[in-house]
């Protein structure tokens, strides 16, 4: 049986993607845990890296690891975590791009150890040179306007602002900045870092982000699966909510229930 | 000559390929190279020869945020 097709797809670079939810791979406390995640939440990709290759058995890598991948059936997002410079994300990419076969690329290029901060004033030019190049670029951002502005205008046709910074857990740091991003460019824009809980997620999504990276929040609950689980459909209600069109706030009370014909109205002495 | 796969020393016959120091080194695959911080395509293996003090990263995949 055939699934029905989802009339409300991601669309990255010209293709449609199923689900909103991209998660990484990282940090998961065994590789059958991190299946039983990837089934529950149904993500359109799977975050990747690269590392140096060492002699011995490592259950995070190399072939056992890429045996794990393939059962998966998921798109992969390589990344460039760890690139300090434009040239080790511009290397780092071409050989991700021959390993896992794919021209997506989670550009990341830290500027910050301290905080993971991109480094901002280097990343559009690497960015341009591998949209030059062919590949598909996903690039994690801040969520400064004019940065996000350059990446769009140099052709990224997708922007991944972060929430706050890798592995917080905290939630959108800048409300105000994101919601404004948000209104000033309209390529589909990911969330991506910063995230903690499926409140943290379903906000941004009500906000009218397109979808959100995970990996921490999933990979570090006390069951991962079942957080796999909350984010989807936090995620999914974010969306409903963002389509649907939540009502605005007001500052004062008023009465959901009809006030014409209420019982005993102004009969009572106040 | 020597020089470095993955930041160790290694011995290698002057003039050998990237194909021969993967060999010696043992690389399993799925894996990627770049040669002195540049990518180097796996169809160029045979043809692309080392140079004493060459530093040569082999890579393999992981899981990633």
């Amino acid at each position: 049986m055939s699934l029905p097709e989802n009339p409300d797809p991601l669309v990255l670079y010209g293709t449609s993607f199923p689900s909103r939810l991209l998660l990484g791979t990282a940090q998961y406390p065994s590789p059958e845990v991190l299946r039983q995640a990837v089934e529950v939440s149904g993500p359109s990709f799977l975050t990747v890296s690269l590392r140096r290759q060492a002699a011995g058995h490592n259950e995070t890598g190399g072939q056992a690891f890429w045996d794990l991948l393939s059962t998966l059936k998921i798109p992969f997002l390589p990344n460039t975590a760890g690139c300090h410079t434009p040239e080790e994300v511009w290397t780092t990419a071409q050989m991700a791009r021959e390993v896992f076969e794919t021209p997506w690329i989670k550009l990341e290029l830290i500027g910050d150890d301290y905080t993971l901060q991109p480094d901002t004033l280097e990343m559009v030019g690497v960015a341009e040179r591998l949209l030059k190049d062919g590949f598909k670029v996903l690039p994690y951002c801040t969520e400064d306007l004019v940065l996000c502005r350059r990446l769009v205008d140099i052709g990224c046709e997708a922007i991944m602002p972060w929430a706050a910074p890798i592995g917080t857990g905290r939630g959108a740091l800048n409300p105000y900045a994101l919601r404004l991003l948000r209104e000033r460019l309209t390529v589909p824009m990911l969330i991506d870092a910063g995230i903690g809980r499926p409140s943290h997620a379903c906000e941004v999504m009500e906000w009218g982000f397109d979808g959100v990276l995970l990996n921490t929040a999933v990979a570090k609950a006390a069951d991962p699966i079942r957080l796999a689980g909350a984010f989807k459909k936090a995620i999914e209600a974010g969306r409903e909510a963002f389509l649907g069109g939540a009502m605005t706030q007001r500052e004062t009370a008023a009465a959901s229930t009809p006030i014409l014909g209420t019982p005993f109205w102004h009969q009572n002495p106040s | 000559m020597e020089i470095t796969i993955n930041q160790t020393p290694f011995k290698l016959p002057q003039g050998a390929s990237i194909a021969e120091a993967i060999e010696i080194f043992g690389a399993e695959p799925p894996y990627a190279i770049a040669l002195n911080l540049t990518f180097v395509h796996r169809q160029r293996y045979g043809e692309t020869f080392l140079t004493q003090g060459d530093a040569l990263e082999i890579v393999q995949p992981v899981a990633g945020g």
